[in-house]
């Protein structure tokens, strides 16, 4: 065993190992216990005002408290969550929080926006993992690309790319992602048509 | 040593990322901006000081049969504390850092200085060791990510330098390269040959 010169070393005897490991985890499991207590509503708080934020931004103007009124639905093994937005309690939009597999790096999650009658009224992307410069464009801050989407209504503008026959200009150089795009928001609006509109 | 090479030793002669290659993962990882490579900088920096000052605090009290696994507790309980700090309070950040911040955990750099420096010295010595090798970690990722976000994006700390021409939607053609792997291995590679021309050239 190393020995290292001119430092008293607690001997390697099993009750000290015993006892010192369960002291450094102790005092560790109680210092983060107690941080994370303290953590707790701050962390909620910034998530809850991503959501808003998102949803915010996908439907028209509202007075009601975004994400006070939720439903979920299961479909392709995950859950879409409905946000409906109402103004004088009327409905004006519902935000759609929906996600694809089929992203160029896999999962990407959107929120779309439907009005009523099942127009997409905006678009906003939570989470990807696309291509810096190529399938990142599909946010707004890169690119205007997903504008593209704004005021159409699924029922005769077909979410495929023109690649594919439909009517959505794919991103240059990035079909796959902008299929996945697709991908997304026809589960979006499938699900929103079938059930999703209360 | 005095304690002024001791400082200096982790930004020059023994750099971290340059000179010694340690912890090339979230080097290679998360510089694709300035702005994350000094992010991730500074949150190494703090779980190297604090675990370095507690380390040489307690390092006559722990059997050396146990130190590894309580050298490892004690960087996870501040790599898990800086986690949670920054998801509350900087939560943009921690989302472009994401799974990088928990992985801090096994950067070698922050339990090879533990086991090689401060479970052997004083707990000045031990800070000051940590605020140097922190520091040349956090110089090192903003200028990787600074070359990369300048060759990649044509921007630095999200300025847009105009470097580049532009599409005609308005946007930069840039080399994407650089902000994808491949791109990290290149600039690494190179600011690595310049670094060891002038280490070379004081030698």
């Amino acid at each position: 065993m190393e020995r290292r010169l001119n430092m008293a070393k607690k001997e390697s005897s099993f009750l000290n190992m015993v006892l010192t490991l369960f002291m450094v985890t102790f005092i560790a499991s109680a210092a983060l216990g107690y941080l994370y207590e303290l953590t707790k509503g701050p962390i909620a708080a910034s998530k809850l005002a991503k959501l808003n934020n998102a949803i915010t931004q996908v439907v028209p103007e509202f007075d009601t408290i975004p994400g006070s009124e939720i439903y979920k639905m299961g479909i392709d093994g995950d859950t879409l969550v409905f946000y409906p937005a109402r103004k004088n309690g009327e409905l004006v939009g519902t935000a759609v929080s929906t996600f694809t597999n089929n992203g160029f790096s896999g999962y990407i999650k959107l929120m779309v926006g439907f009005l009523p009658d099942g127009t997409i009224h905006n678009i906003s992307v939570l989470e990807h993992e696309e291509t810096p410069g190529l399938g990142d464009k599909m946010q707004k801050n890169k690119s205007k690309w997903s504008i593209q989407f704004n005021g159409k209504n699924p029922a005769d503008f077909k979410l495929k790319v023109t690649k594919d026959r439909g009517d959505v200009d794919a991103i240059t150089a990035s079909t796959i992602s902008s299929r996945a795009f697709c991908d997304a928001v026809d589960r979006a609006y499938k699900a929103y048509m079938e059930g999703g509109k209360k | 040593m005095s304690q002024w090479k001791n400082f200096s030793k982790g930004i020059f002669k023994e750099n971290a990322v340059f000179v010694l290659f340690l912890g090339l993962c979230p080097t290679l990882g998360v510089t694709s901006s300035a702005i994350n490579g000094l992010g991730m900088g500074l949150a190494t920096t703090f779980v190297l000081v604090m675990s370095n000052l507690v380390v040489s605090i307690v390092k006559s009290q722990i059997p050396d049969k146990v130190r590894i696994p309580s050298f490892i507790v004690i960087i996870a309980s501040f790599v898990t504390m800086v986690e949670l700090v920054m998801q509350a309070y900087i939560p943009a950040l921690f989302e472009q850092l994401g799974l990088f911040i928990p992985l801090i955990v096994v950067n070698c750099l922050v339990l090879g200085r533990s086991e090689a420096f401060a479970s052997k010295n004083s707990v000045l010595s031990s800070i000051i060791d940590g605020v140097g090798m922190g520091l040349g970690f956090s110089i090192a990722l903003t200028i990787l990510g600074g070359v990369r976000e300048i060759l990649g994006s044509g921007t630095i700390f999200g300025f847009n330098l105009h470097m580049f021409p532009v599409d005609e939607e308005g946007n930069p053609i840039t080399m994407i390269v650089f902000v994808l792997a491949p791109g990290a291995f290149i600039a690494l590679g190179y600011l690595i040959v310049l670094i060891n021309k002038i280490n070379k050239k004081n030698a």
